[in-house]
């Protein structure tokens, strides 16, 4: 039997075809193979449209309170703890109310406030201009709305350090190993001559956990998605008056404050 | 041909010169370049198998821990599935030092004997070797 030029073509793509999908195939419908395990972390990741972060001043009545949060962010972020305060290191810190909101200062505002202590931090802004300036865009903004810092492209040129109005922002003058007494072995540390920040702890948000100072702040913090307008954020801000820091900069800001009222 | 003496000397101290590396690796002691593979965690292991085959993994680490960085930094892609849909977080240090947890005897050996320096550890931390 002779074999016409068609029908060799034919069989030639057939079998080409196969050779092609054939092997593949056959793994992915080979039973017992291709079967995700989910044990390699705890639980689903956190996600949002737009993390913001609210402060709640009453329930940060004493020191102990709030120092508790910084220390969980200072371990789990393996912040140094540097002797010289110009080397200072800091993703969220201790402010009076003159130095967090400057613009609404008056020597003539209620005592309550002047005793206050406010935890301030980055405020992952809609419009940030830490991200504007960076010349090898190692800081951006993700789709969540966490300003994020990729360390590996950081060239320490600080643009952003002078861009930040909030003062956010860190620079490792010196090796911050040495002065990192309790190291978190599950988190990298930084290097000399990157610049760094908070980060709204997205590593834990994939783990499915709360951020470092949202856990340790017993419900002071609240953080949530706030394009969901029943989320818990929301439902807040909605009911009770909140500002936000040096909000004239036109950076919107997305940590809210709530100071005093019901 | 009185600077006869003067050239031999000479070409005796070049040859001993240009002879010298030569002479020396071979008779100092072989740099160890054979990685160590027993850790607690990967002797523990029913099916000693790394995330990708090992051939692929020993060509293409370098590759790989570089599309990772990106991936999880830049678009928040932090899981890796393989071939056999296994899934793992993409992490230097809760996935690759978590099984290979002697840097030493593991990534050290290697890029001492291919003299390859790399930045990782500046920032990123190696798990503690309790060493004898």
């Amino acid at each position: 039997m002779s074999t016409g030029r068609r029908q060799f073509l034919k069989a030639a793509g057939v079998t080409g075809l196969l050779g092609l999908v054939g092997s593949p195939l056959l793994k992915i419908f080979a039973p017992g193979e291709l079967e995700a395990s989910s044990e390699f972390r705890e639980g689903a990741a956190l996600t949002a449209r737009r993390w913001s972060l609210v402060v709640d001043m009453k329930a940060f009545p004493t020191e102990e309170s709030y120092t508790k949060c910084i220390e969980a962010c200072n371990y789990t972020h393996n912040i140094p703890r540097m002797d010289n305060e110009k080397h200072e290191v800091k993703w969220i810190w201790p402010e009076t109310y003159e130095h967090a909101f400057p613009d609404n200062y008056d020597v003539y505002l209620s005592e309550n406030i002047e005793s206050m202590t406010f935890l301030v931090l980055c405020n992952h802004c809609d419009n940030p201009p830490c991200v504007r300036v960076c010349p090898t865009k190692a800081t951006f903004k993700r789709e969540d709305g966490i300003v994020a810092m990729d360390y590996h492209r950081c060239i320490g040129c600080r643009f952003c350090m002078a861009a930040c109005p909030y003062g956010a922002r860190s620079f490792n003058w010196r090796d911050p190993r040495p002065f990192t007494k309790n190291v978190n072995p599950l988190y990298p540390t930084r290097t000399k001559g990157v610049v760094e920040k908070c980060n709204f702890c997205a590593d834990r948000l994939y783990r499915g956990e709360q951020p470092a100072c949202v856990e340790a702040s017993g419900g002071a913090l609240i953080f949530g998605d706030l394009k969901d307008k029943d989320s818990n954020v929301r439902n807040i801000l909605r009911t009770k008056f909140a500002i936000t820091r040096k909000p004239d900069r036109g950076t919107l800001p997305r940590v809210y404050y709530i100071i005093g009222g019901s | 041909m009185s600077d006869k003496s003067k050239v031999i000397y000479l070409l005796v101290i070049f040859c001993a010169v240009a002879a010298f590396p030569f002479l020396y690796n071979s008779l100092s002691t072989p740099v160890n370049a054979k990685i160590e593979l027993n850790t607690p965690v990967i002797d523990a292991m029913k099916v000693k198998q790394c995330i990708v085959p090992k051939e692929e993994m020993r060509r293409d680490h370098m590759k790989i821990l570089n599309r990772w960085r990106d991936e999880v930094v830049r678009d928040s892609h932090r899981e890796f599935g393989n071939i056999d849909g296994v899934m793992y977080e993409k992490s230097l240090q809760r996935t690759c030092m978590h099984c290979h947890s002697n840097k030493s005897e593991f990534c050290d050996r290697c890029h001492a004997y291919a003299s390859v320096d790399v930045y990782c550890w500046d920032c990123h931390l190696a798990p503690k070797e309790n060493k004898p």
